[in-house]
């Protein structure tokens, strides 16, 4: 596999490692379908992400910034830098990176799935939602052109146990606002059960390896004095893989931007806005272009 | 005041998910012990070695008794029951469910590692692993074919044991890891048949539908 070509995908910051975890030994990833390894200077105690040539000698290093317990890197020249998440800085706040999932899809189908919540009673059965609790009520999305990101607000949904906190499973109304501040990060913002005047903030960062092939890592901004850390990272990884199981039969894997390839409903309201986003980008990579729209290299 | 066996595992783990199963199927009280395995690698540091010094899971803990492989703790706690029939008795039918249960350890291996190449690896499990699973749910398919015709919905016996058990979680996860269900009819029927079970618990992976 070689890198792509994509401008727009070329231009943006993608997670790709977890910084506690980065030694000195390089590890082995792949973004954009170039092959990098991550690794600790000996000498600075640095992080450096280099490209893998061909042969297995690095390349020039890559930009990285640490940030949200992620080391961040890009191959091109990003104009926007990444992605403000005010609660990550308040001091009572926990930091969860609940580990890296491969997933066999574009990482435009994650974000997707991730926006949609629609699927709640039917996939997180008994947890984000339970029949006859099934209906997407009205929300509002749009594409915030001042900022250049995708947001849906507004979205309110019955949960059983919405979150690690819940366990009597009385269950509660959910707010939510739904942020895609990348193609390739998607966050949503919910009031904190056990802390109802704060929001709790959960990032999924994708590192899309191929087209159709992801590394993704929800990494979670909780205000929660209640669970331990393996509670909370066992109540995320659970309902992850219950995504991903859907996520790995969707058909194409790209997203297809066109509007007329796959019927939308009132539930659908930010995934059409997300498309829209996409290929008013004209971002191709792991996504299916309309017709005439920015030739593939 | 009785004290409950301790249970270490990991949710996402399809080892695990046999004891899980296995326990909530025979109704054998006991206390989960969640292990951060991933991403924090809880059943490699010291304190969980000291346990188990193998840093494997699952891991089960009855007093001064020790156990460590998913498909022993099955046995043990099928042995101590006072009713039901997982563990049979007559020689034939416990001959069987020895055999699948070696067979579910052994042959089944290929398909925990394929499961977690695809979970957690940076590529696709290879052809050669996958066709290895294939093979393995070939044998499993074909038995049960002749099984059916025979006039028996189950491994070994003409009620459920522990080989169903510790043969499902395989088969179940299988789309994990690229592998469909639908070439294997006598399985699909199998694996609907275990949902009816009382006390028959899923996880994240297992198709709602088969």
């Amino acid at each position: 596999m070689t890198l792509t070509t994509d401008p727009v995908a070329l231009d943006a910051w993608y997670a790709v490692a977890t910084a506690s975890e980065v030694t000195h030994r390089p590890d082995r990833t792949r973004l954009l379908g170039q092959d990098i390894a991550i690794d600790r200077c000996r000498d600075t105690g640095a992080i450096r992400v280099r490209p893998v040539l061909h042969g297995g000698e690095y390349g020039d290093p890559l930009p990285v910034i640490e940030r949200y317990a992620c080391v961040f890197t890009t191959f091109g020249n990003p104009d926007t830098p990444i992605v403000e998440i005010e609660e990550a800085g308040e001091p009572d706040r926990r930091v969860v990176p609940c580990g890296w999932f491969t997933i066999r899809s574009s990482g435009p189908r994650i974000v997707e799935n991730f926006l949609d919540m629609a699927h709640f009673p039917y996939v997180h059965t008994d947890i984000l939602g339970s029949e006859p609790n099934t209906d997407v009520g009205p929300y509002r999305a749009e594409i915030r052109a001042d900022v250049d990101e995708v947001w849906a607000t507004g979205c309110h949904f019955w949960q059983p146990r919405g979150a690690a906190t819940e366990r009597d499973g009385s269950g509660m109304m959910m707010h939510i606002d739904y942020r895609v501040p990348s193609p390739f990060i998607v966050m949503l913002y919910r009031v904190a059960p056990s802390a109802p005047d704060r929001r709790d903030a959960i990032a999924l960062f994708i590192q899309p390896m191929g087209e159709e092939l992801c590394r993704a890592q929800p990494v979670e901004f909780l205000v929660d004095e209640i669970s331990t850390h393996t509670e909370l990272l066992h109540f995320e990884q659970v309902i992850f893989l219950q995504d991903r199981l859907i996520l790995e039969n969707q058909v194409p894997r790209r997203l297809p931007l066109d509007g007329q390839a796959e019927i939308p409903t009132r539930a659908d309201t930010a995934s059409v806005a997300y498309r829209r986003w996409l290929a008013a980008k004209g971002l191709g990579y792991g996504t299916i272009l309309p017709h005439g729209q920015g030739e593939r290299a | 005041m009785t004290v409950l066996p301790e249970l270490y595992e990991f949710p996402l783990d399809d080892e695990c998910y046999k004891v899980r199963l296995a326990l909530s199927l025979m109704g054998v009280a006991s206390r989960s012990r969640p292990v951060d395995m991933v991403p924090g690698r809880e059943h490699e540091k010291p304190a969980f070695l000291r346990i188990n010094p193998l840093g494997t899971l699952p891991v089960w803990v009855d007093g001064p008794v020790i156990l460590r492989e998913a498909a022993t703790i099955v046995l043990a706690c099928a042995r101590g029951l006072k009713a039901g029939n997982w563990l049979p008795a007559d020689p034939a039918a416990f001959g069987a469910v020895m055999d699948w249960l070696v067979f579910s350890v052994r042959d089944l291996h290929a398909a925990h590692q394929a499961r977690d190449c695809a979970l957690l690896g940076q590529e696709e499990p290879s052809p050669a692993l996958r066709a290895q699973v294939r093979r393995a749910f070939n044998v499993m398919e074909d038995h049960m074919v002749l099984r059916h015709i025979g006039g028996h919905e189950w491994f070994a016996d003409a009620t459920p044991t522990i080989a169903d058990i510790l043969l499902f979680p395989a088969f179940a996860l299988c789309r994990d890891y690229g592998v469909d269900h639908d070439g294997f009819p006598a399985l699909r029927r199998w694996m609907r048949a275990m949902r009816t079970l009382p006390g028959f618990i899923t996880m994240p992976g297992i198709p709602d539908v088969t």
